[in-house]
C-alpha cells in the first residue's frame, strides 16, 4: 500500500542571522503507512520541528520531495487539500485557540470550508466527543486547564476530519495531569478513528506506546524501531543527549554489571519481573 | 535569613463572583541555605505562594518573614525584600526586551544606581554563573540566540541582583534533556558552591528527587505534604489522589518490595538502584 506520508532525501535549508546555510533537514527519506502511531524525540535544533512543519506545507523542501497521500507538496494548488489532510497542533495552547467560546473555536475550521451550519454542528459535537471536552462546549477557553484547551485544539483539527495529525510538542508546556489527558486522547485517535499520528516529544515515556521511535539528530534520522528497539540503545541515545526511561537506564547499568537482564525494558512491572527471576 | 510563613491566606477577588481562594492556612519555615522542591498540579497554589515570598502579592490574612522584614495584608513592600528574593518566572526568557545580551542582564542592577564598573562585574559574575561566555554573546541580541541560551540570559538577570534567595518556577519547562540538565546543575552549584537558599518549582519528581532538602507538596491551597524526598514519596496513595506521580525507579523499589525483596525505601535515582539491587541479588547468590 502507498505510504501517506513518505519523504524522499528531503533537504532544507536556511540563512542564519550571521548569514550562514544551515541545513535544518539533511537528507530525510521517511515512510509513514495510514494509521501508524510515530514518535519523533531528538534534542533542540535536531530538526524535527522543521519536519513536522514539511508534513502540512508550512515549509517546503529545498530539494527532494514530500508527498502526503500521494500529493507532492510543491504543488499550489494541493496545499488546501494537503493542510485539511494532515493537520497540526502546536505546543502552545494559547496561541492556538481564537475564539471566545469553546464550541465556536473548534467551529472555526469547518466554517472556513463553507460547510452547511448542520454539518459543522455534527462535526463540532462528534470532534468535542472524541477529545472528552463535550461538557465544555460553551466554556470560555481562558479559564481551562493547560490540558484542556491542548484537547480543544486538537478538537479544531479534528473538525476538519484530517487522516493524519502533527503535534509539535503538545504536551511541553502541561502538568504531568494535563500530559496525561492529552497522550490518552491522542492514543484514543489513532486506535479508534485510526487516524494516523506523528507526535514529537522531548518525554520519553510518551514514545513508549508508539508503533515506532524516530531519532533526529542534526538533521538526520539517526536511529528508528520499536520503541524497545530504540530505546535498547542507551549508549547512542546519551550520546546525543537524550534521556532513556529510568527503567531501560536501569536495565543497561544492570547488565553491565553482569546480571541477566534484557535490554529492551520499557515499564516498571517488567523491571521488577526481571529482577526478581534471578 | 530563614523565611518564616504563617497562616497564609490569600483570596483572589473577594467580595467579586470570582472570589476563590488560593491559599489557605499555610505555615512553614525555610532554613538558611536549604534546597526545597516546591511541587503540586497546576492550580494548587504553588505560583500563588512564591510570589508572596518576593512580595508581588501581599496576604490576605496571616503574615511572612524574610530575614527582618515582615509581610502583612497592610505592610508596604520595601523594595530590598525584592533584592534579597530574587524570582524567576516560566518561561522568563519572555520577559527579555534589551538590544543586547550585556544590557538586558545590566538593567536590574542599573536601577539600583551602581557605578558601571560594579555593573559590569555583576553581568560578568552572573553569566558565568549559568554558563554564558561573556565575550561571544555580550553583544548579541537576545533574540538572536537558542531558546536554552535565551533561558540563561533571564537567569543571569536575576542573579544580577544578588539575592540570596532564589526562586525558579519551573525552569526547565519546554526545553530539551540537555538544555534541562545544563541548567539543573548549574543551580546546583548556586545552591553548593553560594550557599544559595532555592525553592525549586516542578513537576518532575525525577528531578526533585535528585536536589533537593526538603519537599513541599501544595494541594487546593494548602500544605498537603511535607519532609525529606523519601518520606515525601513514600505516601504514593496521597500523591496519586492528587495527580502526582512517584519516580519511575520509587515505583521499582516499591514492586520489588511487594515481592519479598528487603530495599530500602529512599532510593529515586538510578545510581541508588544499581547499588542496592547489586548487594541483594550478590548477596543471595553468596548466601
Amino acid at each position: 500500500m502507498e505510504p501517506i506520508i513518505r519523504l524522499q532525501d528531503v533537504q532544507f535549508e536556511y540563512l542564519s542571522f550571521e548569514g550562514e546555510e544551515i541545513a535544518a533537514l539533511n537528507g530525510v527519506t521517511l515512510d509513514i503507512q495510514k494509521g501508524e502511531f510515530v514518535v519523533i524525540i531528538g534534542h533542540n535544533g535536531s530538526g524535527k520541528s522543521t519536519l513536522a512543519k514539511h508534513l502540512n506545507a508550512l515549509l517546503r523542501p529545498s530539494s527532494g520531495v514530500v508527498w502526503i497521500k500521494g500529493m507532492d507538496t510543491r504543488d499550489e494548488d494541493k496545499l488546501w487539500e494537503i493542510r485539511q489532510t494532515a493537520g497540526m497542533v502546536f505546543q502552545n495552547p494559547d496561541n492556538q485557540l481564537v475564539a471566545t467560546i469553546v464550541e465556536e473555536d473548534v467551529a472555526f475550521g469547518p466554517e472556513n470550508l463553507g460547510l452547511p451550519p448542520e454539518e459543522i454542528r455534527r462535526r463540532v459535537n462528534e470532534a468535542l466527543k472524541a477529545v472528552g471536552m463535550e461538557e465544555y462546549a460553551q466554556a470560555a477557553p481562558h479559564y481551562l486547564s493547560g490540558g484542556q484547551k491542548q484537547r480543544v485544539a486538537i478538537a479544531g483539527i479534528l473538525a476538519m476530519k484530517p487522516e493524519i495529525i502533527v503535534l509539535d510538542e503538545p504536551t511541553a508546556m502541561l502538568d504531568p495531569v494535563g500530559r496525561r489527558e492529552v497522550m490518552e486522547t491522542v492514543k484514543y485517535l489513532n486506535r479508534h478513528e485510526g487516524i494516523t499520528v506523528v507526535h514529537i516529544t522531548h518525554y520519553m515515556e510518551e514514545a513508549v506506546d508508539a508503533d515506532r521511535v524516530i531519532v533526529m539528530e542534526q538533521g538526520k534520522i539517526v536511529l528508528q524501531g520499536t520503541p524497545r528497539q530504540v530505546f535498547s540503545q542507551v549508549e547512542v541515545l546519551k550520546e546525543i543527549g537524550l534521556d532513556v526511561p529510568q527503567v531501560t537506564e536501569l536495565a543497561y547499568r544492570l547488565k553491565a554489571e553482569g546480571l541477566d537482564i534484557p535490554l529492551d525494558v520499557l515499564k516498571v512491572e517488567e523491571m521488577v519481573e526481571a529482577i526478581c527471576r534471578l | 535569613m530563614p523565611i518564616i510563613v504563617e497562616h497564609l491566606t490569600h483570596v483572589y477577588m473577594p467580595g467579586s463572583p470570582f472570589e476563590s481562594l488560593a491559599l489557605d492556612d499555610v505555615s512553614f519555615e525555610i532554613k538558611d541555605g536549604e534546597f526545597i522542591g516546591l511541587i503540586g498540579h497546576t492550580g494548587s497554589g504553588k505560583s500563588t505562594l512564591v510570589q508572596h515570598l518576593n512580595g508581588l502579592l501581599k496576604p490576605t490574612s496571616g503574615r511572612i518573614v524574610v530575614d527582618d522584614i515582615e509581610i502583612t495584608s497592610t505592610s508596604k513592600v520595601p523594595k530590598r525584600l525584592r533584592q534579597h528574593v530574587g524570582l524567576v518566572f516560566q518561561y522568563p526568557e519572555h520577559q527579555l526586551f534589551e538590544e543586547t545580551v550585556y544590557q538586558d542582564i545590566a538593567f536590574g542592577p542599573r536601577n539600583l544606581n551602581l557605578p558601571e564598573g560594579e555593573v559590569e562585574r555583576r553581568v560578568r559574575e552572573a553569566m558565568a554563573l549559568v554558563g554564558l561566555d561573556f565575550e561571544a554573546i555580550k553583544d548579541r541580541s537576545p533574540f538572536e540566540i537558542s531558546g536554552g541560551q535565551r533561558r540563561r540570559v533571564a537567569i543571569a538577570g536575576v542573579l544580577a541582583m544578588e539575592p540570596s534567595i532564589l526562586i525558579l518556577d519551573e525552569p526547565t519547562a519546554g526545553l530539551d534533556p540537555k538544555g534541562r540538565d545544563e541548567i539543573l546543575s548549574q543551580i546546583k552549584n548556586l545552591h553548593e558552591q553560594r550557599g544559595m537558599t532555592i525553592i525549586l518549582v516542578s513537576h518532575s519528581m525525577e528531578d526533585i528527587a535528585r536536589l533537593v532538602d526538603r519537599i513541599i507538596v501544595m494541594n487546593r491551597g494548602k500544605i498537603a505534604l511535607v519532609g525529606k524526598p523519601e518520606e515525601v514519596f513514600s505516601c504514593v496513595e496521597e500523591l496519586h489522589a492528587m495527580g502526582l506521580g512517584i519516580p519511575q525507579i520509587t515505583q521499582v523499589m516499591r514492586g520489588l518490595k511487594a515481592r519479598g525483596m528487603d530495599v530500602p525505601d529512599n532510593i529515586y535515582t538510578v545510581d541508588q538502584a544499581v547499588k542496592v539491587i547489586l548487594e541483594r541479588i550478590r548477596g543471595k547468590k553468596n548466601a
